[in-house]
């Protein structure tokens, strides 16, 4: 055989991604046996029932069948506001949907990309500068363009990039593919998993101590999996030892529209940024990601993301446009749904009431189901939950009793794996155990998307208490429960 | 200026390359060495110089920027060292003059820019194929099938191959991820496309769709390279995706040449030499990369030819990495194209015979869907741990894109006699066959007129690679002005033209020869106007170096 296991790179070999893992298999397996399964695992709201928004979906048909535009009856089928904007799309492309874009994606979106930036920054002034479509580079996804970055920023493992724990798995997946060193850096879930500046400061010198050099940082605000919204004040602190430790900040915001709460609504580290100004607004490197996948657009199975780059040299953005060269152009079609994304219909435009019915029913329910959630998490036994403050998931842990991790070990697991096996089977629900994404050690929590449909959430919440008091019952041997 | 710098350095190896003491194989795996990055390199001469003066002799260089975390000087080497012509420094001129054009009309000779630098056909003109269009639109906006007014817009075979495709959608998302692999009934109809294509039996299981073709082969490339002692075959001329990833994952390009004489042929013997060669410089060769029909060289293998290929590579234990995606573009009644799976499975070999991956691509064919990103990669000989790998880092990815997907499974099992939409369809894809062909015909009978060119036929693909003979006073001119003899032709035919074309060296080209690639792309009609200007062009650009 040409190729053996043995053989393989050993990065790859080393790569874990539980969100399709283990777990995720089992419960392939089980739906093609018949078994209904409820899918949590992935922040995939489409899949789960959530219906796309109408207008975007109106001009990428149109997009895709331009000779629609031609035939007198167009307006049977679709409103003129979409007829225009399909108009207006294509115009930005050259030769439709179907010829490669430029590879850093379409200029015309990219403007509006910037302009979206530059409504979220209110003021332009000297040191307040306008966003520029140069640096910004859309791509298929978000994902694409966390790897397209670290990929310039880790030369080997000498190279360490802080993560926060518990993270997203794309980040340790990635780091572990390019060769690279994961740094840790805990998040505080007493403090609903809360970022100290100190912890940082420990991880930095740890790392620093093992002869790592310490290069990037990365935030997800809001958190995946641990749903927290940063506030400006703790931005600022992390802005500030990015400077001071010479990091470049990658800034993962792709939930910026999935906010539960009224105390802390989203602010982009640019604006925190440039609104410090000098010396940190030009001395920061910062780059900032965000996708179609999430929000009430929840549009995943495009693949459509941006990043925008700041203080980040141009010679080093030249690299980063070759090396996007080499995918040759992001998919179009999610393009025009990034432009539609942050360019949505205007009031008093033709499709404005139902876009504005649809996004708001979209995103107050997920409000409603983040609290059904947390509080039916709370409501059971040895499970302790935060308020999910924004993102799409609950990250409850479970306090294992030592029975249960016996059974664990018998059994080969992993003990929140053991946990999250013995729920899949017994109820359908599929989610991801925590040490996918990283907890403290002899600490453990599952990961559950909020996305199942409203009405089904009582239910889905009933039939997890259930599982989970039988299966206390059955472990609890009275000892007492894991938690360190 | 980095392309600067790195011309800089292609010059001072084609200067060394021309010299006659080592044989051509030998001084390209040399360029590997100089072109590594100062830490591993082990050429200590060279080296140094190219990269020093890429730091320090840059007007507005980082000096400004020396306290950030990452600049020039601290990122990835392998960035740095990676190269992509296709979209290199003439096509950044090319969209500074078309900018310019609309401004300042009178200052040029050309009224437009016509881009035979990339095959992007749809940009060129080529309408897509009405049908797949069709039923992407419905699947875009599934709301259209319960409209009665659909049936009035939308062709009748269209609205049921949309509900067949969403049925086969869970929930009829076309908005959620799929499978990391695709979605599973679109892998059946592409399997069931294979199986038809080959006579042979196709896994729904072995298909990996991915945004493009390209994703695949860098999935490949990152599964079998550790380092730079794994060195994979690639064709020269070859299409610089493959140095270019082969560069990011910091392996070795170990170089076999086609032969121009006989049509870009693929000698075995040659093969064998450089294997050998790579061997005994310490390399183990992984994988035999196939580019068929070729890119930018368009020959079509023969069956016999492949025959030989698949020998090869079992007996000396080789991936086939079988770039395929050209698969629909075949010219010449003469020659037909055979999978490489269909000539090993018609050897005998089966999975424990012969680990082949095979890509396939929507952004060309007669389809040409570049911007929509679709392709998979069919995976067969390899060992179930091996392919949880390749599931692991497609999972990574989460999944490519659904209208792609689509698009792919529409490809391998398009309209058949009797549907609604299949005059239609055959007279689309007729049209748009038989005129690349004609165009290719044309195109090559213009540039073999020309003094000091010779262009062998496009049998397949979509480009033309004439070699041009250029005078010693081109040559010396190009020096002087720090550029490869022939990207300096392709500037002077830029500005004299508007064509943009690629310089030979960016496919990487037998050491002393000159070409470029041209698309055979843009539309019937303005072929003539392309032909005279080229024409034209060629002639001056002789009497002024003639030698």
């Amino acid at each position: 055989m040409a190729l053996e296991y043995d053989l393989l790179n050993e990065n790859v070999k080393k790569c874990q991604y539980a969100v399709r893992g283990e777990l995720y298999l089992r419960a392939s397996e089980l739906q093609k046996e018949g078994k209904k399964i409820i899918f949590t695992n992935v922040g995939n709201p489409h899949a789960l029932g959530q219906k796309p928004l109408t207008f975007p979906r109106q001009v990428v048909a149109l997009c895709q069948a331009p000779f629609l535009l031609d035939d007198p009856n167009v307006g049977m089928l679709f409103p003129a506001d979409a007829i225009a904007r399909a108009k207006h799309y294509l115009s930005l492309t050259s030769g439709g949907l179907g010829a490669y874009s430029d590879s850093r994606g379409l200029p015309g979106v990219r403007k509006e990309v910037a302009e979206f930036i530059q409504r979220h920054m209110f003021v332009v002034t000297v040191c307040f500068p306008h966003s520029d479509p140069e640096l910004i580079f859309l791509t298929d996804g978000a994902s694409k363009g966390v790897m397209q970055i670290l990929n310039c920023v880790i030369r080997g493992e000498g190279d360490g990039i802080l993560v926060p724990v518990p993270q997203y798995p794309l980040y340790s997946a990635t780091i572990s593919l390019l060769g690279g060193s994961l740094v840790p850096y805990y998040l505080d879930e007493s403090e609903n998993w809360g970022l100290d500046v100190n912890n940082l400061r420990q991880s930095v010198a740890q790392a620093r101590s093992q002869g790592i050099s310490v290069r990037a940082m990365v935030i997800i605000n809001p958190g995946n999996p641990t749903g927290q919204c940063l506030s400006e004040a703790n931005l600022k602190e992390i802005l500030k030892f990015c400077y001071n430790e010479k990091l470049v900040l990658l800034g993962d915001e792709v939930y910026q529209q999935n906010i539960y709460q009224d105390e802390r609504p989203f602010i982009s580290s640019k604006k925190v940024l440039m609104d410090m100004g000098s010396p940190f607004s030009k001395g920061v490197q910062l780059v900032s990601f965000h996708t179609v996948s999430k929000g009430y657009w929840g549009e995943c199975g495009q693949r459509g993301g941006y990043f925008e780059m700041t203080n980040i040299p141009p010679r080093v953005v030249e690299e980063i446009y070759k090396v996007a060269s080499i995918a040759l152009s992001p998919n179009v079609s999610a393009q025009i749904f990034m432009g539609l994304m942050v360019s949505p219909p205007k009031p008093g435009d033709i499709s404005y009431d139902q876009f504005a019915r649809e996004s708001k029913g979209i995103l107050e329910s997920l409000r409603r189901r983040a609290k059904i959630m947390t509080d039916g998490f709370n409501s059971c036994k040895n499970v302790v939950c935060n308020f999910t403050e924004g993102a799409m998931y609950s990250f409850p842990q479970i306090r294992l009793p030592p029975g249960a991790l016996q059974a664990a070990k018998q059994a080969g697991k992993v003990p929140d794996v053991f946990y999250c096996l013995k729920l899949l089977e017994a109820t359908g629900i599929s989610t991801v155990p925590g040490s996918g994404f990283g907890q403290k050690e002899g600490v453990f929590h599952l990961r559950t998307t909020i996305l199942p449909a409203e009405e089904e959430m009582p239910e889905i919440m009933d039939s997890f208490k259930k599982f989970n008091d039988e299966f206390m019952a059955q472990y609890d041997n009275g000892f007492g429960y894991s938690r360190m | 200026m980095r392309r600067f710098v790195i011309g800089q350095a292609k010059n001072l190896i084609d200067q060394t390359r021309r010299r006659p003491p080592q044989p051509h194989h030998h001084n390209n795996l040399r360029l590997l060495s100089l072109l590594r990055p100062p830490a591993s390199d082990t050429t200590p001469v060279s080296s140094p110089r190219l990269f020093s003066s890429s730091s320090s002799d840059m007007p507005g260089s980082d000096s400004s920027t020396s306290s950030l975390p990452v600049t020039l000087d601290s990122i990835n080497p392998k960035v740095l060292k990676c190269e992509y012509a296709v979209r290199g420094e003439i096509v950044s001129i090319a969209q500074r003059l078309q900018d310019d054009l609309k401004t300042n009309k009178d200052a040029y000779p050309f009224d437009e820019i016509i881009y035979c630098n990339i095959g992007n056909p749809q940009s060129l003109g080529q309408q897509p194929i009405t049908f797949f269009r069709e039923v992407l639109a419905l699947c875009s906006h599934t709301a259209l099938l319960d409209e009665s007014a659909t049936h009035g817009l939308f062709s009748s075979d269209s609205i049921d191959r949309a509900w067949k495709i969403l049925d086969q959608i869970p929930g009829k998302a076309t908005g959620a991820y799929s499978h990391s692999q695709g979605i599973k009934g679109l892998r059946d109809a592409i399997a069931a496309g294979i199986e038809a294509r080959d006579g042979f039996p196709a896994d729904p299981n072995d298909i990996f769709m991915t945004d493009g073709a390209s994703p695949g082969v860098h999935m490949m490339m990152q599964l079998l390279i550790s380092s730079e002692k794994d060195g994979i075959l690639c064709p020269i001329p070859q299409y610089p995706l493959y140095s270019a990833s082969i560069a990011l994952h910091g392996g070795s390009l170990v170089p076999y040449y086609l032969d121009e004489a006989s049509g870009w042929g693929l000698e075995i013997s040659e093969l064998k030499k450089q294997l050998e060669d790579a061997k005994s410089k310490g390399i183990t060769v992984r994988a035999l990369a196939v580019i068929n029909p070729g890119n930018p060289t368009g020959q079509v293998l023969s069956e016999e030819n492949q025959r030989d290929i698949v020998d090869f590579c079992k007996k000396e234990g080789l991936v086939l990495l079988a770039d395929e995606v050209y698969q629909e573009n075949v010219y010449v009644p003469d020659k037909k194209f055979h999978s490489f799976k269909k000539v090993a499975r018609s050897m005998g070999y089966g999975e424990k015979d012969i680990s082949l991956v095979s890509f396939q691509s929507i952004s060309k064919g007669y389809y040409g869907e570049c911007g929509k990103r679709g392709g998979y990669m069919e995976v067969t000989g390899f060992t179930s741990d091996v392919r949880e790998q390749i599931y692991k880092v497609a999972s990574v990815n989460l999944c490519s894109n659904i209208s792609g997907q689509i698009l792919a499974s529409l490809v391998m099992s398009p309209p058949k006699p009797g549907d609604d939409s299949y005059d239609s369809y055959i007279a689309e894809k007729e049209g748009i066959l038989s005129s690349l062909a004609t165009r290719a015909k044309t195109l090559e009978e213009a540039l073999n007129k020309l003094e000091g060119v010779t262009c062998n036929r496009a049998e397949g693909a979509m480009y033309l690679f004439p070699c041009i003979n250029l005078p010693q006073k081109a040559i010396a001119a190009a020096e002087a002005a720090k550029t490869a003899p022939d990207a300096f032709y392709c500037k002077r035919l830029l500005n004299a033209t508007g064509i943009v074309v690629v310089p030979g060296s960016g496919f990487r080209q037998v050491p002393g020869t000159w070409h470029f690639r041209c698309t055979i792309l843009p539309q019937e009609d303005k072929i003539p106007a392309i032909v005279n200007r080229l024409t034209e062009f060629h002639k001056s650009f002789m009497n002024e170096f003639r030698d």
